[in-house]
């Protein structure tokens, strides 16, 4: 058993020799005295000894033939026949391929044209996702066109279940979010209230708040964020394995068969889940009323008759279908956006939800103006 | 059977592999010699790839031992384990590239992580070894999604070569490829264990892999090896399957094209 140790090369004028271990295990240090090397200049040798050498891997190899350049070592079994035949094979096969790789080449540019450019793609990037949105936005309300006249092909097993996921599933969680939301809400109202003694408003603030706002809003939240991610990541995935391609090339629609359902579920259960928050978000108000302000439930029960018109239910309730939509479509089209690679089904998920959401709040902006000046 | 004298790299020994009623593996024995290629081959569902990842360590057998460098692995601690399985070089079917990381970074991980090198030598090295498997230069900053299957499957080799490994695994190396870029990949696999000593345990279901490049031969069949030895014995080992196998159209053809004559 011969001792390890690390590798090392020895230059005097005109000859080089080169012992001890070149292994991955020592490749720092030797990487190092071969720079301190080659920055004094490559040492111009008539003759190398490599007998010396003791363990040998395609690192050290690959040192060695920066240290003495490519060529020559690739030319090894010319100046050093006396090596084992394994070891030639290895510095010739290592030098071949060091002579081959070289740094790709990299346009060097400098920052400020970088950030003007990375500026610039982010524009265009923005505009080309708005484009395809609404492109796709067409294409889905085309097919939805084409089928529903044709009863034949309705999908309802996969509605069905599509309507049992995003819908059924979410009850509990949107429910209690809702309530939890409406309790909050109502302890607001009532700090800012007391003040002007007029605590009884808490009631109106609370239905007010969730019949219009809350209880579709946070309900249109919760579906991009549990549902839109879910349409991304099924559909992304059925991408990166070319299913969706198979589906094409067997000749069906996969914005048919897959966006279809999906996009007419979560508008009938969005709705529906709408419905549940503004009644749980009420519940959740009108607790805090009777046990913390002392307003009785057959109080609170009469307000909500007589100030509360039906309007405000259905201003509330008109705007869940027109999120569902945004929110499904958003999670179809990135899915169908994904490419290949598993990074690409996490940003494309992520990208969903972020967009999702931003467009449910600048369509309930939009909304809150539109009713306004409707006098709704 | 060749007797050989030295002691093999990797010895299976009574090797059971069970998957609850399923019985993939049982009494299995199978060895792996210094500098050879050896072949497993065996149909559909034989348990090739569950013997080739119980050897790797990636399953864990229900019973027997597998001595690797004459150490058994389950009964090393975890820290001696790891430093022998570094000395393994494991290429998957697909390639399994880390699909967030470009080629080079794919390949220079491991030397970061074992090999305690700083980022820049070990993308340096990283693309020496590229164009050691025969890559171009400028795919060194390419992703795996924007490569082809050939490409994939060598880079991917490059990255299992990247820490010098003694024993390199293969599975299905070959499969997916076009009869071109099979034929250049036999032949590099030739040229790396000739140039880098290595040892090769390949598992694959393509004939002319096995006729350009193994020194042996490893048939599975029936839970068991039925025979390994050099391609002339097996060829003639009286088994139906093995006769379908070498003596059917596919098999012959193969045969034909590897002959001694023909070369």
């Amino acid at each position: 058993m011969t001792m390890i140790q690390p590798g090392q090369f020895e230059y005097e004028t005109g000859q080089l020799s080169i012992s001890g271990d070149w292994t991955v295990e020592h490749y720092t240090e030797l990487k190092r005295g071969v720079e301190v090397q080659l920055a004094r200049g490559r040492p111009d040798v008539g003759e190398i000894t490599l007998n010396e050498l003791a363990a040998l891997d395609t690192a050290g190899a690959a040192l060695l033939a920066e240290l003495i350049g490519a060529e020559r070592l690739e030319q090894v079994a010319d100046w050093q026949p006396g090596l084992p035949q394994e070891r030639l094979a290895l510095l010739k096969t290592v030098a071949q391929a060091v002579a081959k790789a070289r740094y790709p080449d990299v346009k060097q540019v400098s920052p400020a044209i970088a950030f003007l450019a990375e500026t610039g793609q982010r524009v265009i990037g923005l505009w080309h996702q708005q484009r395809l949105l609404l492109g796709f936005i067409g294409q889905t309300l085309a097919s939805l066109g084409a089928v529903l006249l044709k009863p034949g092909r309705w999908r309802l097993t996969p509605l069905v279940a599509h309507i049992h996921q995003t819908g059924f599933n979410a009850v509990l969680i949107v429910a209690l979010l809702t309530f939890l939301v409406g309790a909050v809400v109502a302890f607001l109202g009532a700090t800012v209230l007391r003040d002007f003694g007029a605590t009884i408003y808490t009631v109106d603030l609370v239905a007010f708040s969730f019949l219009r706002e809350f209880g579709v809003l946070l309900a249109a939240i919760l579906l991009a964020g549990r549902t839109a991610s879910a349409f991304t990541a099924h559909i992304g995935a059925m991408k990166a394995n070319e299913e969706i391609d198979a589906l094409r090339a067997i000749g069906l629609d996969p914005i048919e068969l897959l966006v279809l359902p999906r996009v007419l579920a979560t508008m009938i259960t969005l709705p529906m889940l709408s419905f549940i928050g503004m009644l749980s978000g009420i519940f959740g108000g009108a607790l805090v009323c009777v046990l913390l302000l002392d307003i009785p439930g057959a109080q609170f029960i009469s307000i909500l008759e007589q100030n509360i018109a039906v309007q405000h239910f259905l201003v509330g309730l008109a705007k869940a279908p027109f999120f569902a939509f945004i929110i499904a479509v958003i999670g179809c089209l990135e899915g169908f956006k994904v490419s290949g690679s598993a990074q690409s089904v996490g940003e494309h998920t992520t990208s969903a939800v972020v967009q999702s959401i931003f467009m449910v709040i600048v369509l309930d902006a939009v909304a809150a103006i539109f009713f306004q000046e409707m006098g709704w | 059977m060749v007797s050989r004298t030295e002691a093999p790299l990797i010895r299976v020994r009574n090797l059971v592999n069970r998957f609850g009623s399923q019985v993939v593996h049982e009494n299995l024995d199978l060895d792996l010699f210094q500098r050879e290629i050896l072949g497993v081959v065996g149909g559909s569902g034989s348990g090739k790839s569950v013997l080739l990842r119980s050897i790797v360590g990636l399953v864990q057998p229900s019973d027997g031992t597998i001595e690797v460098f004459g150490e058994d692995l389950r009964q090393l601690p975890a820290g001696e384990r790891s430093r022998v399985e570094r000395r393994f070089g494991v290429l998957f079917q697909s390639g399994a590239l880390f699909t967030s990381l470009n080629l080079q970074e794919n390949v220079a991980l491991p030397l970061i992580e074992h090999g305690k090198l700083k980022r820049n030598d070990a993308e340096q090295l990283a693309r020496m070894k590229l164009s050691l498997v025969g890559l171009p230069s400028n795919a060194a900053l390419k992703y795996p999604s924007e490569l082809s299957g050939g490409m994939i499957k060598r880079a991917a080799l490059a990255r299992s070569l990247a820490l010098d490994p003694q024993i390199l695994f293969l599975d299905e190396p070959t499969a997916g490829l076009d009869p071109i870029g099979a034929a250049a990949f036999d032949k590099l696999i030739s040229t790396l264990r000739d140039s880098l000593g290595l040892s090769v345990f390949l598992v694959t279901h393509d004939l002319d892999t096995l006729y350009a490049t193994c020194d042996r031969v490893a048939v599975l069949s029936g839970r068991r090896v039925l025979v390994a030895d050099c391609l002339a014995v097996v060829e003639d080992f009286d088994d139906p399957w093995i006769r379908d196998y070498f003596h059917g159209p596919r098999g012959r053809a193969a045969g034909q094209a590897h002959s001694p004559e023909n070369d």
